[in-house]
């Protein structure tokens, strides 16, 4: 597709992918250059590596296998209380790793609710450590996103779709076969790789219900690099193995991912005469209930310990939740601007480059990134007075993968649908974004800011590298309250932050959503 | 920014010398905290010094000297609190700290030898358990019984490799047989002190690697005394909390200042209730009340630094095989 026959042009894009790589890539290079010889990749590491790829296809399997029936279900189903399950679907995905997991346990665990219910009828407590509890978390946290994102799809298809396959006829199956299937096949690989790619970089929900070393990954063996043997040549080896994985997820989903849009519509209400019968409600009831549950249980743990500690907690809390608010909001609009070009630009054809560019926020291990911004950022200025703005773009690298899943799709249809209409009419640049492209992609806007706000307000990574004792964010101090032994005030804390990243996540999505059919 | 500051300095001497020399001291995030000594620390020391002592989190005791090696003799950390005698090996190698004249009549159970580094506090690594709970007497003990227990893991938190160092002074070459006797306890390894303590609060484990002085806090701040720690035979591996110098500080009798009323009366009697630890001097008014009930190992235990710092990779080693199984 050549950029002529578009209302838009691919150069911004491209222009941005490129300062995106040249980025994370140079902060990458920073550590290569600062290293000295070190002692190369053990048999641990490589035991790290393998351990590192099975346990993210497992939890990448698991949490796309059980995304589709649910996201099907929100898909076809209104109700009260959905646009609130949506929004709390936001919630696990950017706790602080400890709260999240503590939740669970508070379910799953030992000594949690569903081993008191099995005590109850004579059961042994449940086990939950091991493999399983690794992708049982995971699913915990990734669920909620591969849900959003392949719910995206089925928004996607126009609802003259379903209308004309209704008035053809056409049964459930024949649906699923004419429409459903071939957009899951279209979204499930990208949804495969964003999840595959996240739980690479998992370190402490692997290692804390791993059981213990056979759990290591490389993000572990990154941080031991850098942190006890000070071998940045190690660090930056395992943090480009990371990059490799990642890389070659993204392009196996880009290759499978293709095929074509499902052409134009008036963006009528979606309505579903294949969800009527009692089978299909009945099965949807189950798989958003179970669906609810598994979320909601853990998280109403968190909230059941943090309110008698919301009132312990002191003023520097509420200092942090302002940084953090703070640093929410910056990085967000940082995430806007940076991709929306991209989008534009792969939804223009140059997706290959462009995508990867964005993946690498992902795929770079945020303790290399930090550390080779710090040996970039030291030797000019003060790494204390540029904690917040670091902290800020840091974070909208992270969130720009999963800003780029969500605007893609829609800005290419855009341009299927009303490019020619455009093009005839002489409407280009920035006149088709404000008219054609801008509200159109809306809710999607909303839902990658809220993505992005709700992330960066959870994020522990950069900051540590970066923050002096003034400006702790609240992820931040909550672990020092923990280290203080200030278990509630902690608790209070992560409810705060669970709050804020709720809110956060909300507003956004809702002011993208606002007049708009959901 | 330290060229910068200079360059100022000389262009108008007048205005640098009015202005209140800064300290900045490197410290773990947990010290700086509002519930940590770092704001009593912050307000005794200026009290005397009339400068403005800057306290700055970095992660913890590994993550500091990572931090150090990271900004290199550049650094604009004048002293750094809070290694611990696992780490000063490795800290005294970079060359980057200078030597203090610090002395004191420390309430250590041994005698202080290093120059480069002085500790302001200690104390034993022990298993916390719930007090109504029968704990075992010993590695062996803990090993035969059925209990549970959470530990840290050694490659990224210091208690971690404390445990690691304890199992190696008590048992030396059969630390790998104890290791393969405790796999079976091992709930989970956690990448902190704080996951781990989080998991054994919420009732997941029998015991969670900690210190000795962990009940106090329960008692003291909680009124809570249902919470105690295992002594064991074989000894406690001790955990002693060090300060030093920066060669390259640009405030070096300011830094000597500090590491001097680190170890004076205001200083030392923040520690035992913010730090929770041992005052590596004991104070004039004694320990707070509630630290008599801790208790009091027979035997403690501690590598030299350099001892530790060429034991630790095979260890590790031995750790990593007999938890891989």
């Amino acid at each position: 597709m050549a950029d002529r026959a578009q209302p838009l042009r691919s150069r911004w894009g491209l222009g941005v992918a490129t300062l995106v790589a040249t980025f994370i890539l140079g902060a990458l290079a920073a550590v290569i250059l600062r290293a000295e010889v070190g002692r190369g990749l053990g048999v641990a590491d490589w035991a790290a590596i393998r351990f590192t790829i099975w346990q993210a296809v497992l939890s990448a399997v698991a949490s796309v296998t059980l995304a589709v029936p649910v996201a099907r279900a929100l898909a076809r189903r209104r109700f009260r209380g959905r646009r609130l399950l949506i929004a709390l679907m936001g919630a696990p995905f950017i706790l602080p790793v400890i709260v999240a997991i503590l939740g669970i346990l508070a379910v799953f665990g030992r000594s949690g609710w569903l081993s008191d219910l099995l005590g109850v009828f004579g059961l042994g407590p449940l086990q939950i450590y091991g493999l399983h509890g690794v992708v049982l978390a995971h699913v915990f946290f990734n669920l909620p996103l591969a849900t959003r994102l392949i719910l995206q799809g089925w928004q996607e298809i126009p609802a003259e779709r379903f209308r004309l396959a209704a008035q053809l006829n056409a049964g459930p199956l024949a649906m699923w076969r004419l429409l459903e299937a071939p957009m899951l096949r279209q979204v499930v690989p990208g949804a495969l790789a964003v999840v595959f790619a996240i739980c690479l970089s998992s370190f402490a929900v692997a290692l804390t219900l791993g059981g213990g070393p056979r759990a290591t990954t490389i993000e572990l063996a990154i941080y031991q690099a850098f942190r006890f043997d000070f071998d940045l040549g190690r660090a930056a080896m395992l943090s480009g193995v990371q990059l490799l994985l990642t890389g070659a997820a993204a392009l196996v989903a880009l290759r499978v991912a293709s095929g074509e849009g499902f052409g134009a519509g008036l963006d009528r209400p979606v309505r579903r005469w294949d969800g009527e019968g009692r089978w299909a409600r009945g099965l949807d009831a189950i798989y958003l209930s179970g669906a609810a549950q598994f979320l909601v249980l853990p998280l109403s743990a968190i909230v059941i310990a943090g309110l008698p500690g919301l009132l312990s907690m002191g003023a520097s809390v509420w200092m942090a939740a302002a940084t953090s608010a703070l640093i929410a909001g910056l990085s967000t609009l940082v995430l806007l601007l940076i991709a929306l070009p991209m989008a534009i630009a792969v939804a223009l054809g140059r997706g290959a480059v462009v995508e990867v560019a964005g993946l690498l926020g992902l795929a770079v291990s945020p303790l290399v990134i930090g550390t080779g911004l710090f040996i970039l950022i030291y030797p000019v200025a003060d790494p204390f007075a540029l904690a917040l703005p670091v902290t800020a773009l840091v974070n909208a690298l992270m969130a720009l993968p999963f800003a780029l899943r969500i605007l893609i799709p829609r800005v290419r249809e855009i341009l299927a649908r009303y490019g020619r209409l455009s093009l005839s009419l002489d409407m280009r640049g920035g006149a088709f974004l404000r008219r054609v492209l801008l509200p159109r992609l809306r809710p999607q806007l909303g839902f990658a800011a809220g993505l992005a706000a709700a992330l960066s307000m959870g994020d522990l990574g950069v900051i540590a590298l970066f923050a002096d004792s003034e400006t702790a964010t609240l992820p931040l101090q909550v672990y020092r309250l923990m280290g203080a032994y200030r278990m509630e005030a902690a608790s209070g804390g992560a409810l705060l932050l669970l709050c804020l990243s709720m809110g956060a996540f909300y507003i956004c999505d809702r002011g993208g959503r606002r007049h708009a059919e959901t | 920014m330290k060229h910068l500051v200079l360059a100022a300095g000389l262009l108008g001497a007048t205005a640098a010398y009015a202005e209140t020399p800064e300290l900045i001291v490197y410290t773990y995030d947990s010290f700086v905290s509002d519930w940590g000594p770092g704001p009593a620390v912050e307000k005794a020391f200026e009290a005397t010094c009339s400068c403005d002592l800057k306290l700055v989190g970095a992660g913890d005791g590994a993550a500091l000297l990572a931090r150090v090696k990271l900004e290199g003799a550049r650094s604009d950390a004048d002293v750094v609190l809070g290694l611990d005698t696992n780490l000063t090996a490795a800290a005294k190698a970079t060359g980057l700290f200078a030597e203090h004249s610090i002395s004191a009549d420390y309430a250590l159970p041994f005698e202080w030898e290093d120059t480069t580094f002085a500790p302001y506090d200690w104390g034993y690594f022990a298993f916390v358990h719930n007090a109504d709970a029968t704990a075992p007497k010993s590695f062996t003990e803990l090993a035969e019984s059925d209990l549970k227990i959470v530990i840290q893991d050694p490659r990224s938190s210091t208690p971690g490799l404390g445990l690691l160092m304890w199992v190696k002074a008590a048992y030396g070459d059969k630390a790998p047989e104890v290791w393969e006797g405790l796999a079976d306890n091992v709930l989970t390894v956690t990448k902190g002190w704080s996951e781990a303590y989080g998991l054994f609060l919420e009732g997941e484990a029998d015991m969670v690697l900690s210190y000795t002085t962990s009940p106090a806090y329960h008692l003291i701040a909680e009124d809570d005394a249902s919470k105690a720690a295992a002594v064991f035979d074989e000894g406690h591996y001790m955990q002693v909390e060090v300060a030093g110098k920066l060669a390259a500080s640009d405030q070096p009798e300011l830094a000597d200042q500090f590491l001097a009323f680190m170890v004076s009366d205001a200083f030392q009697s923040i520690i035992p209730t913010t730090n929770w630890m041992y005052p590596a001097v004991t104070p004039t008014a004694g320990l707070p009340q509630g630290f008599e009930t801790l208790v009091a190992p027979e035997k403690s235990l501690l590598l030299g630094a350099e001892e530790a710092a060429a034991l630790r990779d095979a260890a590790l080693e031995e750790w990593l095989t007999a938890l891989s199984r």
